[in-house]
């Protein structure tokens, strides 16, 4: 977790989207939902162009020289922002909490994995804990669920910043999970080389996600999302998917996740 | 106990489709994490306490040369006897010498861990020695010929009508014919039967929480009493822990007792405390008269002083297989060995091999819900991951997954080639799956459709291509 600092520098404004792999590939609306927000706080908003993954696919398939490759690559396309903002926990978390042990043979570039550490920041957990944003100016007419992804949640502590934000939302309603906080079955890889698992704890988690009611499902993390949706689609319940920035950014309108176009 | 962890995927299929199992499965998932966060709240200093209990079983294992010389040398000023057994093998060999100088028939065990680990009722059972497991949930999976499926409740894949079968079946010809229903019931029949036979055993074997170096005790925790007879009773009392369960001072191990009941079952304190500090002495009323210490490296000395000496803080109280949501759909037994849930993931590789084990360590999704309960603060996902990595350094990660990540590896370090191929495969998948929004099914990802739609992206392009087109702008 990370601990907030005694004393509260001036807040940054010139800051570095991590879009992720996965928002870049298949939901690019919470990259630009994320934008509006840092733009809304006072933020300008740059993406670097060399980014592309932060390398979990690697680093938790025991592969860690490129995992190293990969973080080298992204500490340089970051270098220089005063903050580095991913709307992403479990990418934020291998940003914060995993890329500085890479580097125990290599002072150098541990102390640049330190320096990026101490800048990066999960979106929601920037906007509420670093920035100081009380309330969004948005609309969402719904019920809706959150899920606590696990790395956002264990790693980075971000379990009331998003609901601080959503209370600001007009027309909002939470209703909780009986266990918000248990994993979703997602896993990176471990979805697909352990399907059965998988797909058991994914089936309680559908199973929780509509006990309560809500006609939508937000968290913060895409690969979650895209594994609950994936199965509520597949059991064929109502439950709209989507990614909490895109609530809070005012574009709660466009197609939910797995839904096409046609039908908003 | 037989390894059956390389059929890890095969266990796992039996586990899902086995409705009795998951019945108990849904029980356990509530109650257990439910009484520890309770018993955590009531405890302010609770998170303080975690920190202190790392903090003494680092420093025990920091110097574990020097405290289980200490505790042998009290043990011996005690008239007990301590006997190092490198091996599984060793050990067995040294209890079983031990139960024949006495001619023992039969063997009043409580339950120990380090005993399934080194197989010895397989053993004794060799020898004409009948081993007689008098812990309630050791003694129906004796009956049905079954290993324990968690390190405190061995019998916690059962469900109430098992049991009523189980005992109905091997209690009537001893003239107990009715079939029980209630859970008191039950266990008094239990009672019934096992008391006989703690007063006929010879010896007494039973496991240790803690072995303390300053008086030369071991300590053991039960909620049933049933050690403080198997210990007291017969002639001979064997003591079979693994050597990372010694530790300096009686006040440590009230610390880690603290921890320990609250993680385990959300209980203050067990039922039962137990402690064993040398033979009957000349004005004991009762006791045994001889008391011999087993001490099991099999294997953890060679952990000492690496990066994975962490996974020997642990105090076997079960909290991260209770809050193990993998541990939660597949229970125990799949996970093939002694040890399951997380704790096994990370100790079995090292005790049977990671070419045995390997699965275990990748089935995970590193939740870090383990971590955040385990009393001793062990980092249990990162002790997977080490594994992941021995297991991909030493060519035991399938080959198809192997030639799948480097070929994205590759791509991932040439990011403008990377862009391209991105905005290919996004082009592709919003165009085929547009009329639905999903894929059903999807080449190559058979793993996730057999389940689970796959969304499509929408169609406009990759979130870089849309930002290079808008010259860095939202549209
Ligand atoms: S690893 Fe930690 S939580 Fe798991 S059994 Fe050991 S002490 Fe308990």
């Amino acid at each position: 977790m990370s601990t907030p600092p005694e004393v509260r520098p001036a807040p940054p404004r010139r800051v570095a989207l991590f879009v992720t792999c996965l928002v870049d590939l298949f939901r690019p609306a919470v990259g630009f939902a994320a934008v509006k927000l840092l733009e809304q706080a006072g933020c300008t908003v740059e993406v670097p162009p060399l980014q592309v993954c932060c390398g979990q696919p690697a680093y938790n398939s025991g592969d860690r020289a490129s995992t190293r490759a990969i973080a080298a690559q992204v500490i340089d396309a970051f270098a220089g922002f005063e903050a580095v903002v991913v709307p992403s926990g479990s990418c934020g978390g291998m940003l914060v909490h995993h890329y500085p042990g890479l580097f125990d043979d290599d002072p150098g570039m541990k102390a640049r994995a330190e320096d990026l550490a101490r800048r990066s920041h999960e979106l929601t957990s920037f906007l509420v804990d670093v920035l100081g944003v009380k309330t969004v100016a948005a609309r969402y007419d719904g019920t809706v669920t959150y899920h606590d992804s696990c790395s956002g949640l264990r790693e980075l502590g971000v379990k009331e910043q998003p609901r601080r934000l959503l209370a600001s939302v007009e027309g909002l309603r939470l209703r909780e999970m009986q266990t918000p906080e248990i994993c979703c079955g997602f896993g990176g890889t471990f979805c697909v080389k352990y399907p059965d698992i998988s797909n058991a704890m994914v089936g309680e988690k559908s199973a929780d996600v509509v006990a309560t009611g809500a006609d939508t499902l937000l968290a913060g993390d895409l690969g979650c999302l895209m594994n609950m949706a994936g199965k509520l689609q597949r059991e064929g319940r109502h439950v709209r998917v989507r990614h909490v920035a895109e609530v809070l950014a005012g574009m709660g309108d466009i197609a939910a996740i797995g839904e096409p176009e046609a039908k908003r | 106990m037989q390894s059956t962890a390389h059929d890890f995927k095969d266990n796992v299929g039996a586990a899902l489709a086995d409705p009795n199992l998951q019945d108990s499965l849904a029980k356990l998932k509530v109650g257990f994490s439910e009484r520890r966060r309770q018993a955590a709240e009531r405890l302010p200093e609770f998170e303080a306490l975690r920190d202190r209990a790392r903090d003494i079983k680092d420093h025990a294992l920091a110097n574990l040369d020097f405290y289980l010389e200490e505790f042998e040398r009290k043990v011996m000023a005690l008239g007990g006897h301590v006997h190092w057994a490198p091996t599984a093998a060793d050990a067995r060999q040294i209890i079983g010498e031990l139960c024949r100088s006495v001619g023992a028939r039969t063997v009043a065990k409580s339950k120990s861990m380090v005993a399934e680990e080194i197989a010895l009722n397989e053993h004794l059972e060799a020898l004409g020695i009948a081993p007689i497991e008098t812990d309630l949930g050791e003694y129906i999976i004796q009956l049905r010929h079954e290993p324990p499926s968690h390190i405190i409740a061995p019998a916690v894949h059962l469900t109430k009508d098992q049991v009523a079968d189980t005992f109905l079946e091997h209690h009537a010809p001893l003239g107990f014919t009715r079939r029980l229903t209630e859970r008191n019931d039950l266990v008094a029949e239990a009672r019934h039967v096992l008391r006989q036979k703690f007063l006929d055993a010879d010896v007494g074997l039973t496991g240790a929480n803690f072995l303390v170096a300053e008086t030369g005790s071991s300590m053991l925790v039960t909620n049933e009493g049933n050690a403080d007879l198997s210990n007291t009773l017969p002639k001979m009392h064997i003591v079979l822990a693994s050597i990372e369960k010694v530790i300096p001072t009686l006040e440590d191990a009230a610390v880690l007792l603290r921890v320990l009941a609250r993680s385990a079952t959300g209980q203050e304190s067990s039922a039962y405390t137990t402690l064993n500090t040398g033979p009957k002495r000349n004005d004991d009323l009762d006791g045994p008269s001889a008391y011999h210490v087993v001490l099991l490296d099999n294997g953890r000395s060679s952990v000492l002083g690496t990066k994975m000496q962490d996974m020997l803080r642990c105090i076997r109280c079960g909290a991260c297989m209770n809050h193990c949501p993998v541990y939660g759909a597949i229970g125990g037994h799949a996970y093939g060995w002694v040890y399951p849930g997380p704790i096994g993931a990370v100790l079995t590789p090292q005790l049977i091999g990671v070419e045995e084990a390997g699965d275990l360590p990748n089935a995970s999704t590193f939740c870090g819900r383990c971590e955040s309960v385990c009393p001793v603060r062990i980092p249990l996902p990162r002790l997977m991951r080490h594994w992941r990595e021995r297991e991909f350094e030493r060519h035991l990660t399938p080959w198809t997954a192997r030639q799948g990540l480097a070929l994205w590896a590759w791509f991932a370090r040439r990011p403008r080639l990377y862009r391209g191929m991105a905005q290919i495969a996004n082009r592709m998948l919003a165009m085929c799956g547009r009329a639905e929004g999903r894929y059903r099914m999807l080449p190559l990802a058979g793993g996730w459709t057999r389940f689970r739609d796959f969304p499509a992206p929408p169609p406009g392009g990759t979130f870089h291509a849309q930002w290079a087109r808008t010259g860095g702008k939202r549209p």
